[in-house]
């Protein structure tokens, strides 16, 4: 399988699905 | 006006901006760059006179906003870090995110751009392996800025975010 950090595309992808599980974690404890 | 939060909170944004430019400057400028001018011929010029410059500041840009942060954050420094304090919950995500991206611009990248660049001695073999940890080391770094100016800004407007 290809890196995905070898595109750009794959490197922004990557950083918008972390940032949307990283938000629900943290809502998630804030009981929001 | 409390003096010392205030001027942090403007030094961590303008060292930030700096750090954050230069490292979108590596990875959605300087990549594609390197490889057009080292096709033509052209690549001493980046690897002598621009990067070595773009390096020194970002690195040290990256010290200085690390440490800014660590001011800013005050007596909440470890509400943050070890999550203590749910107010402290999405600035603490984002001071790891910082954290694990200084990490990597002093331990993976620099080191390996020492190599690429000839300021340290290193084989073909070396140089070539400097590249891929190297290139990864910021790509990731660029993949968890997404992130850590996402919880930046959450970590100010809590409500907002995730209210």
């Amino acid at each position: 399988m290809k890196n995905p950090l070898d595109s750009l595309w794959g490197t922004i992808i990557s950083g918008l699905i972390i940032t949307l599980i990283l938000h629900n974690i943290v809502r998630f404890y804030l009981g929001g | 006006m409390d003096w010392v939060p205030a001027i942090s909170r403007w030094i961590h944004l303008l060292a930030g901006v700096m750090w954050i430019g230069l490292l979108y400057y590596f990875n959605f400028v300087n990549v594609a760059a390197a490889k057009a001018a080292a096709a033509d011929g052209t690549a001493a010029g980046i690897s002598k006179h621009v990067m070595p410059r773009a390096l020194l500041y970002f690195r040290w840009a990256a010290v200085v906003t690390w440490l800014a942060g660590a001011s800013l954050l005050g007596r909440h420094f470890f509400d943050a870090f070890f999550f203590l304090n749910k107010g402290y919950y999405a600035i603490g995500i984002g001071a790891w995110l910082g954290t694990i991206m200084l990490f990597n611009v002093w331990v993976l990248i620099w080191p390996n751009q020492k190599k690429i660049l000839g300021i340290v001695q290193a084989t073909d073999d070396e140089k070539n392996k400097a590249r891929r940890v190297g290139f990864i080391a910021s790509r990731t770094n660029t993949m968890l800025s997404l992130p850590m100016l996402y919880f930046m800004a959450a970590g100010a407007h809590s409500a907002l975010f995730f209210g």
